[in-house]
């Protein structure tokens, strides 16, 4: 990654002397994008317990669980220059299949749980064969997988149903350690790391960076691109599956309506410092991006604003933030 | 393997289907729509009459008034998530103005905060180039929490579908013509003939195909950006309108499910979702193919499972041969 970041950078003519917009424009697409959502996301933390001291971490980390692993998967897939729009179906999917399968054998969790994890991963890897084969883009393919995997969840289970098992639930509820760390959100953050930070290292996650920035040149300089694209998508089918398991773990059921899980991983990837274009952002950043709506829902419930009005202030909040992060990205542009 | 033993005589078959898919780009979309009808009377013998066509018309028109903001989005390279959400807004709020300010004074007031969005989502894309599938999801989002506020301080004042929009929407001229024809075809041959003809139909070609080239060549893609979602906006709120007098009633949701089956309309049309390539018949043709398929699954008996899979997969199976078929040299 740092190589292609670099060489993007050279390219670059250099001013002379750098203003202010510059500086924060630069910084867009490198670290401190997420240091200053992490900033934020522990004022809004800080905000949240003025409010309700009473407030822990634990209920927030539960419910973004699902959410956030959808992000992470959605960001992998945008990084390498696609789009997941069928990555809510496939959560609904895997909740449902898991929590079928746990309803009629809870004595095989731990083989089910990980039958779940392969599924989700040959989904997100059908999907990408689809991109890459078909030629169509990768918008209408995956669109049109949702109604597909959407339509085999309601074949698994027509109407909510299910059920999880015992250490399921436990692995996510409660403290770690000590009860001001969440266990759901070191299951989040363990799984997330387990997979990206050796993948990051490795050719494939320099690969995944490089097709996003520049598909020719990637092709040009030896990268199977139709491969590299082809596992960027199982990759996020993969995480699609912890999320549906996820649900199961929180909810205890499987629902085959999937919630509006694809509406907020982009609000994260956007949120996340992850480009649309690709080639740009991590994982850190959206999953912090999921916490930080999470937080301004819960705020809003707490100051006694009506739900309503609360949808409207974040999507306020993310026009305006989209806004801003083009109209940088504009100025960088320019110079 | 499969190319090496093809025949001259296939390749130059193959050829011809490729030039004529690539030059007349209607006619095998009327194929696939005929066969459709014909599968329909086979599976359910009898079904196809005037008044099957007239019902089939009446769903397709608010679908291919949708799909037009798609259309033209598309054009340009861009795309407008936020068209269900504003032509349920719309007509939610036309239902609930009714009472106070007659049926056209609502309708026409109710369109007023569609092209409000549209105005907001074309300075996004337009001003500050945010990526247009962002900045209309975003806006979305604000708009159906807005209409959740308004549905909550409305509480009491209640929806009606006046029944002129009743009439325009749901009723029959000479049996089967459907009265939202009045409507459609003027607004259709608007479409059609201006982005033939009209300067500004040229320019969204033109910004589609290389945005660059247009700048360099003097447009101002900004105003051609934030006037086209201003348009998309209002055709929107219009089909809104239309699909609240088909279904008789307003809710702050009604139109929601149609936002994919209007991608999916536009790109069975033969759209490209890139920009620059594509026009509105095939968009037309499209929103009827999508609707009679749909009736078509419908009386096959399949569980709604079956035919949500069927639908994926055949807008992706069409999709695909137009690619094959289309693709350049």
């Amino acid at each position: 990654m740092t190589e292609v970041t670099d060489a993007a950078a050279v390219e670059e003519p250099r001013p002379e002397r750098m203003t202010w917009r510059d500086r924060l424009g630069r910084a867009m697409g490198g670290d401190a994008w997420t240091i200053g959502l992490a900033v934020v996301f522990l004022a809004a933390f800080l905000f949240t317990l003025v409010l309700r001291p009473a407030y822990g971490l634990e209920a927030l980390a539960i419910a973004s669980l699902p959410i956030a692993f959808a992000a992470a998967g959605q960001a992998i897939v945008v990084i390498s220059g696609g789009i997941d729009l069928s990555i809510g179906s496939v959560i609904a999917l895997t909740n449902v299949i898991s929590a079928v399968l746990l309803m009629n054998a809870p004595e095989l969790s731990v083989p089910i749980v990980l039958l779940v994890l392969l599924i989700g991963a040959l989904i997100g890897l059908v999907n990408g064969i689809l991109v890459v084969i078909s030629r169509v883009p990768d918008i209408v393919v995956t669109l049109s997988m949702l109604f597909v995997w959407a339509g085999a969840a309601l074949l698994v289970l027509p109407t909510p149903g299910g059920d999880s098992v015992e250490w399921l639930g436990e692995l996510i509820d409660g403290g770690f350690v000590i009860d001001l760390v969440p266990r759901a959100l070191i299951v989040l953050l363990a799984t997330v790391g387990i997979v990206w930070i050796p993948l990051r290292r490795s050719r494939l996650g320099l690969s995944l960076y490089a097709i996003g920035s520049n598909e020719l040149a990637a092709f040009r300089s030896g990268v199977n691109v139709a491969r590299t694209k082809a596992i960027s998508y199982a990759i996020a089918g993969l995480f699609a599956a912890l999320g549906g398991l996820a649900l199961t773990a929180s909810t205890g059921v499987g629902q085959p309506i999937p919630g509006p899980y694809l509406l907020l991983s982009v609000a994260a990837i956007v949120l996340g410092g992850v480009s649309l274009a690709g080639g740009r952002g991590g994982l850190l950043g959206p999953i912090i991006g999921i916490f930080i709506l999470g937080l301004i829902r819960a705020d809003l419930l707490f100051l006694g604003v009506d739900s309503a009005y609360s949808t409207v202030i974040q999507g306020l909040i993310m026009v305006v933030v989209v806004m801003l992060g083009a109209y940088l990205t504009l100025r960088r542009k320019a110079i | 393997m499969t190319a090496d033993i093809v025949t001259a005589r296939d390749r130059s078959a193959f050829a011809a289907a490729r030039a004529v898919m690539r030059d007349q780009p209607l006619v095998p979309l009327f194929a696939l729509l005929a066969l459709l009808v014909v599968v329909l009377q086979v599976a359910q013998p009898g079904i196809v009459t005037a008044s099957w066509a007239s019902g089939t018309m009446r769903f397709a028109i608010p679908l291919a008034i949708i799909a037009a903001c798609q259309t033209l989005t598309m054009l340009t390279g861009g795309i407008d998530l936020s068209v269900a959400v504003v032509a349920s807004m719309t007509a939610y709020v036309m239902a609930t103005l009714v009472s106070d300010v007659g049926w056209l004074g609502a309708a026409l007031v109710a369109l007023v905060p569609a092209a409000v969005v549209g105005l907001v989502n074309g300075i996004g894309v337009g001003v500050f180039r945010v990526h247009p599938l962002i900045m209309t999801i975003s806006m979305s989002l604000v708009v159906s929490g807005a209409v959740n506020v308004y549905a909550r301080a409305n509480i009491a004042g209640g929806t009606r579908v006046p029944p002129e929009i009743t009439w325009l929407g749901g009723q029959s001229l000479f049996g089967f013509l459907p009265t939202s024809l009045l409507l459609f075809v003027p607004l259709a041959a608007l479409i059609l003939f201006g982005l033939r003809r009209f300067g500004y139909g040229r320019l969204l070609y033109a910004v589609g195909d290389n945005e660059m080239a247009a700048r360099l060549a003097g447009v101002r893609v900004s105003i051609v950006l934030v006037v086209l979602y201003v348009i998309s906006g209002i055709l929107a709120g219009t089909a809104g309108l239309l699909y609240a007098g088909v279904i008789g009633s307003a809710t702050g949701r009604l139109v929601d499910p149609y936002l994919l089956p209007s991608v999916a309309a536009v790109v069975i049309g033969g759209t490209s979702i890139f920009g620059g390539r594509g026009g509105y018949a095939g968009t037309i043709v499209g929103a009827l193919i999508l609707t009679v398929l749909t009736t078509l699954l419908n009386v096959l008996g399949m569980p709604e499972a079956t035919r949500q899979i069927l639908f994926g997969l055949i807008i992706l199976a069409v999709a695909a041969a137009y690619t094959r078929l289309t693709a350049g040299t």
